[in-house]
């Protein structure tokens, strides 16, 4: 059996933004099939790895590089990588008036699966995604984003994601401002997403999420850079000890 | 054989060879007016059209105003003062016009013509190498219906032969030659344009289409269009097209007046594409009567220089009004577009929705007017002008003005100016569409008010054209 290449290697990331340094040193593996976690508290900057993971403009790679599928993507446009196989769940979805959902979908999805796609069939999919993730069909019409309420950004986030088939989705903070119905619902849309061929990086605050979409490796995430890994017990014990406990059992190593 | 020249005629030349019709028997008197306009000039042309008496004497005073009155001191004076007045032809008849060369067609002209897939003869038709374009059969059964529901719909010229007493009436009643520079020359050398009259009670289910389908004429340099609509009736009128309009006439100076009596509806919708050497000069204003509504729907995405403010004048009660703009200025464009609303009755009410992008240096001018008289109370009227600046050469100016003389009255304006969202790019960036695909996508998205309420061949070729504006591929 030969060695798996990682569908994602990032190597000793260094990104900066407004010539603020934001990650300090990010090193991350993950493999088709896997599902990770990073956790870490607000201002850690977790969410500007996801940013610069898809290549916002802002973000800039100041050392270091991203690999995936094996190919450097470090200079790469947020289009090529979601070409490629990348893709993004917001945090905060952007609204675009006058564009309507059903337009924006179709589109992005023929750009990404590089042909058109016939209508019918894209229709009889979006349909079913929609119904499992409980999207209600007037969506359809309404203006991306426009007016949602948070758990609607989110769901429609994911029913993105359903269609796109990314090879590794990342998600940011995909379960805050849901209920549990909503996460529930959000999670089981989460998991379809999962294959061996596929990998889901789930960035998130809280545990809670967790409990639905079960990763196998946990990192956490530190002034820029991941301090700590284990496997999925480790986002209990953080649940249990909170983060502060990660720090303090760091410090006497010098790292930070 | 003259009994059914008039047969034809009394449903309009809709893609006929109008030559054919109007002139066959004129054909010994070949006239091409020399360049500068002179008194003898409107005369001939006048003469040659057969005119009653009364309109060669309209002609005439406005010739007299348009002489006397000076350039206009606001707007684009640079622009406007290079206008060589004595160096323009005023009357061509489109059998004499003589035939381009395809080869001198603009590159840019033929690429668009290409991406946007225009047929091969509407090509040659729109750029002026062939005076004329076939009809289509579908325009036979549109001919029927209006001839059985008592729809007159004809050019201008001919209008003015077969309905003297009707148009007589009213041409000029909602803007005199007086109103302005533009309006005088008009009503001094009018030619082509489109008379509709509808009976009434009687609603045109399917809007009147006058462009590139009909012929040259319609697309002359001083159009004259009348519309009225008596009480009750509904009619949509639309003009232009947005593919690119090419024309070695520089100076477009066109006149629409409509008049929507009690309970009637009027739309017009208007789409230019000028090519960029041409000033598009025109004057269009509505009389709106008790609990009538007129609509203009008005896309500016061609020209070097448009000036043009669609008004209503609301005058009876309960009259409505809505003016849903856009403009589009690319380089070396000036699109100084707008509306005029004047509330002179109680419980009347208006809209503007005015949206425009400017790019690569293009301008876009906002000039609005919202007046109410007194003693009109009940008025409302409710502006929204949106301005999109799509890099750092180019340019946006809002000038509203308001003049309300009545207290009892809610009027709301409202005005932003942006660039495309950074955070919206990324966003549908990362969902696969290149950097010019989303572009496009959030300009759709910005015009879309307006793209919603063209017909859908129209705003399927809007969103096309401004793909390819986008991409860089059309100049």
């Amino acid at each position: 059996m030969t060695a798996k290449q990682p569908l994602l290697s990032v190597q000793n990331l260094h990104a900066k933004v407004e010539d603020k340094e934001i990650l300090k040193g990010v090193n991350l593996e993950i493999f088709p099939g896997e599902v990770h976690a990073i956790m870490g508290r607000n201002g850690s900057g977790k969410s500007t790895l996801s940013y610069t993971l898809m290549g916002h403009p802002r973000y800039i790679v100041t050392e270091g590089k991203i690999l995936f599928k094996g190919v450097d993507i470090t200079a790469m446009t947020p289009d090529e990588r979601a070409r490629s196989g990348l893709a993004l769940a917001f945090q905060y979805p952007v609204a675009i008036p006058g564009v309507s959902v059903s337009n924006f979908v179709r589109a992005s999805v023929n750009a990404v699966r590089g042909k058109d796609v016939p209508i019918k069939e894209f229709r009889t999919e979006l349909k079913e995604q929609m119904k499992k993730l409980g999207v209600a069909n007037e969506f359809l019409g309404r203006y991306i984003n426009d007016g949602f309420s948070g758990g609607e950004k989110k769901r429609l986030e994911i029913l993105q994601l359903a269609l796109l088939k990314p090879a590794l989705a990342v998600l940011d903070e995909t379960d805050s401002g849901l209920d549990i119905d909503a996460l529930k619902t959000v999670s089981e849309g989460i998991n379809n997403l999962s294959n061996p061929e596929t990998a889901i990086l789930l960035i998130t605050h809280y545990q809670r999420i967790l409990n639905y979409v079960e990763p196998q490796f946990v990192h956490v995430f530190q002034d820029g850079r991941i301090v700590k890994s284990g496997g999925g017990e480790l986002s209990k014990e953080l649940e249990a000890r909170g983060y502060d406990w990660v720090s303090q059992e760091l410090t006497p190593s010098g790292v930070s | 054989m003259s009994a059914e020249l008039i047969q034809d005629q009394s449903i309009g030349n809709i893609g006929n060879d109008y030559s054919q019709y109007g002139f066959q028997d004129k054909e010994d008197y070949i006239f091409k007016s020399g360049r500068g306009l002179t008194e003898e000039i409107v005369r001939k042309i006048s003469s040659m059209k057969n005119e009653p008496e009364w309109m060669l004497k309209y002609r005439l005073r406005a010739l007299e105003i348009f002489l006397k009155k000076p350039m206009p001191k606001w707007g684009n004076c640079g622009l406007l003062d290079s206008i060589d007045f004595e160096n323009i032809f005023y009357f061509v008849r489109s059998s004499e016009r003589s035939e381009k060369n395809w080869d001198d067609v603009p590159e840019g002209i033929k690429q668009t013509f290409d991406r946007l897939g225009i047929p091969e003869a509407e090509r040659k038709f729109l750029a002026g190498v062939t005076a004329q374009y076939e009809s289509e059969v579908v325009y036979h059964s549109i001919r029927e219906d209006l001839l059985a529901q008592g729809v007159i719909f004809l050019d201008m010229d001919t209008g003015l032969r077969e309905h003297e007493d009707i148009i007589r009436k009213h041409f000029g009643t909602v803007i005199p030659a007086a109103d302005n520079k533009f309006s005088a020359l008009n009503s001094a050398v009018w030619s082509g344009g489109s008379f509709v009259w509808v009976p009434e009670g009687v609603r045109v289910e399917i809007p009147l289409q006058a462009y590139f389908r009909i012929n040259a004429e319609n697309m002359g340099q001083f159009e004259r269009t009348l519309i009225i609509a008596e009480p009750g009736s509904y009619v949509h009128y639309i003009e232009g097209c947005t593919a690119p309009t090419y024309s070695t006439d520089s100076l477009h100076s066109a006149v629409v007046e409509l008049i929507a009596k009690p309970g009637s509806h009027i739309r017009y919708t208007t789409i230019q594409n000028w090519s960029k050497n041409v000033y598009n000069l025109v004057t269009k204003r509505a009389v709106a009567d008790t609990d009538a509504k007129v609509e203009w729907v008005d896309g500016n995405l061609g020209s070097k220089l448009t000036m043009k403010y669609p008004a209503i004048h609301l005058i009876g009660e309960r009259a409505h009004g809505e003016v849903l703009s856009i403009a589009f200025a690319g380089e070396d464009q000036h699109q100084d577009a707008g509306a005029k609303m004047v509330h002179a009755a109680p419980n009347t009410t208006s809209m503007i929705v005015s949206k425009s992008i400017s790019k690569n240096g293009g301008r876009t001018s906002y000039r609005g007017l919202v007046k109410v008289h007194p003693n009109c109370p009940g008025s409302k009227s409710n502006v929204k002008c949106d301005a999109l600046l799509l890099d750092e050469k180019s340019r946006s100016d809002t000038y509203p003005t308001m003049e309300i003389d009545e207290k009892d009255v809610t009027i709301e304006h409202e005005a932003t100016v942006s660039k495309v969202g950074e955070e919206q790019l990324f966003y549908l960036m990362s969902r696969g569409l290149t950097q010019d695909e989303a572009t496009a996508m959030i300009i759709n998205g910005f015009f879309e008010p307006f793209t919603k309420e063209l017909p859908l061949e129209y705003a399927v070729e809007l969103n096309r054209l401004i793909q390819l504006e986008m991409s860089g591929s059309v100049g």
